[in-house]
């Protein structure tokens, strides 16, 4: 098992989320940055529905009670083994009685933690994603006991390394689709929308995205209709609110874009203050 | 009979299908059943499908390559569908306590209303409301039916939390929030029930297309059917209506 010492920002389980019951009014959750996630779980062995710890900006200080193998990857927040740096994107040994701790954010929002086999914490309707009310803990907390297999290595170490690209973390340019409410946007409407600079306000997080900046609207509401991760509503304030992976299963505000999965996930690895622009792609 | 539909794709995984943006009962029954057939024809390629007021929204499970096959073969499956309407229909019976604790925005009704709280009792319990679908918040139900002198616009500023089981109305919908919540609707009552329960499968007990009637209880039958649901004993009532 693993510890938890002392907690970060904001820490939680995900895997690949819960399917087939937002008819019931349940998010999808699930990793924000599902590439990372999924490069991480990749990198040891482990199956792509493998539960990882979701660590946003301040790592919390984890000890390791079994051996395992680890992988971290998405944002680089300077993680440690006993205080000394280790290196993303690859496998880790880790030994009973490590301490896994977090430094300095350097880049990127969101980072990964898989450890070999994923965490046993309680699965709900096929998924371990932490979600209030669904999940009996929403978050992972100061001395929180994280289950996990115990993975003793024989076979030695490969040197198994992914690199996910530079531009995953870098790139400004969010791509998505017209939205289904789109073109009831006026045309100066619609070149405001794509033309603005925004940049990430601090009310951003796993529900949804929002921006300093607002854009004109003269849209009214719809009648509540599904909306999805990536789906952007415009208030009629003119806020844009870019839905993320544990938004509500409907809304009633216009649609105006859907991101692409890949924007998702880039989205997901920004943080308050950094800038952003829309690009629109064609079906 | 048929209505003129309009399918689009909605994200890299899923295709929108709309109807008329209206809110009618005749539009569910048409929604149930295309989901329904869509549901038993085993397209494997589908991973889940979702309605609300006047559309369905269909997931994929993998990055659709063909839209325009995927497209066809949802229309082929609507020409195919079968009416199950007369399979009888679930109507549950749901106790709301109207007492001045829980019914925070009753005043302000009142005021601008000009009624008295019984008649707002007996408005909000005459109905027979059917859910259209559930979302917003796990198992919050959408329920389509309000008396329209109960019609009453949403909060300006919405309030941070609510109690578990407040029952509200926002413009020309009620509803209960199944557990505490920030919350946009003005709210007249509270409910002892539980509306989502992730320890018995299903998690709702309510699905679309059921019926839900309310009736009035006061403070003490109200904290003893909550005893009862938390000890188990509470036998929910329903009817089956055939029509």
């Amino acid at each position: 098992m693993v510890e938890v010492l002392k907690s970060g920002l904001y820490d939680t389980i995900q895997d690949l989320g819960r399917f087939g019951v937002q008819e019931y009014g349940i998010p999808f959750s699930g990793a924000m940055d599902m590439l990372s996630a999924q490069m991480a779980n990749k990198i040891i062995g482990n199956n792509a529905h493998d539960a990882v710890l979701e660590i946003t900006l301040i790592g919390p200080w984890l000890k390791f009670h079994v051996d395992s193998i680890i992988a971290i990857c998405g944002a680089d927040l300077n993680a440690m083994i006993n205080g000394i740096g280790i290196k993303l994107n690859t496998q880790v040994v880790v030994k009973n009685g490590d301490t896994l701790s977090f430094g300095k954010q350097q880049k990127g929002c969101r980072t990964y933690l898989a450890v070999k086999n994923g965490f046993q914490t309680e699965m709900v309707m096929n998924s371990r994603s932490m979600y209030k009310d669904v999940t009996p803990t929403s978050t992972v907390k100061k001395n929180d006991v994280l289950p996990i297999q115990a993975f003793e290595n024989k076979t030695g170490l490969t040197n198994s390394s992914i690199k996910i690209k530079a531009i995953h973390f870098d790139s400004e340019i969010i791509e998505g689709y017209r939205g289904q409410e789109f073109s009831r946007l006026s045309e100066t409407e619609q070149n405001s929308f794509l033309n603005t600079d925004y940049s990430i306000s601090k009310d951003s997080n796993r529900m949804a995205y929002q921006f300093e900046q607002r854009i004109s609207n003269t849209i009214t509401p719809i009648i509540t209709s599904a909306v999805l991760p990536g789906t952007i509503q415009l208030t009629p304030s003119g806020q844009l609110m870019v839905l993320m992976r544990d938004c509500q299963t409907t809304g009633g505000y216009p649609r105006i874009f859907q991101l692409t999965e890949e924007s998702i996930n880039k989205l997901s690895q920004k943080t308050v203050g950094q800038k952003i622009r829309f690009k629109c792609k064609d079906w | 009979m048929g209505f003129e539909l309009t399918y689009q794709p909605y994200s890299e995984r899923s295709i929108l299908i709309e109807w008329p943006q209206k809110i009618d009962q005749n539009i569910l029954f048409d929604i149930l059943d295309f989901k329904k057939t869509l549901q038993n024809s085993n397209i494997k390629q589908i991973l889940q499908i979702n309605n609300t007021y006047s559309s369905i929204l269909v997931y994929y499970k993998y990055t659709i390559d063909n839209i325009y096959n995927e497209i066809s073969t949802l229309k082929s499956q609507y020409d195919s569908k079968i009416s199950s309407k007369s399979n009888g229909i679930k109507r549950w019976k749901i106790p709301v306590c109207y007492d001045d604790q829980f019914a925070s925005d009753l005043e302000q009704i009142l005021i601008e209303k000009q009624c008295s709280k019984s008649q707002i009792i007996k408005w909000h319990t005459k109905p027979i409301y059917t859910v259209f679908f559930i979302g917003f918040l796990p198992g919050f139900l959408y329920l389509g039916g309000l008396d329209k002198r109960l019609y009453f616009q949403r909060k300006n500023k919405p309030r941070m939390k609510v109690e578990k089981g407040a029952v509200g109305i926002g413009d020309f919908q009620t509803g209960i929030y199944p557990n505490s919540s920030p919350a946009g609707w003005n709210i007249i009552g509270n409910s002892p029930l539980e509306f989502f329960n992730m320890n018995v499968n299903p998690p709702c007990f309510a699905t679309a297309g059921d019926q839900v009637k309310f009736y009035p209880v006061d403070l003490d039958q109200y904290y003893d059917i909550k005893k009862r649901v938390i000890s188990g004993e509470f036998k929910l009532e329903m009817e089956i209506i055939h029509g």
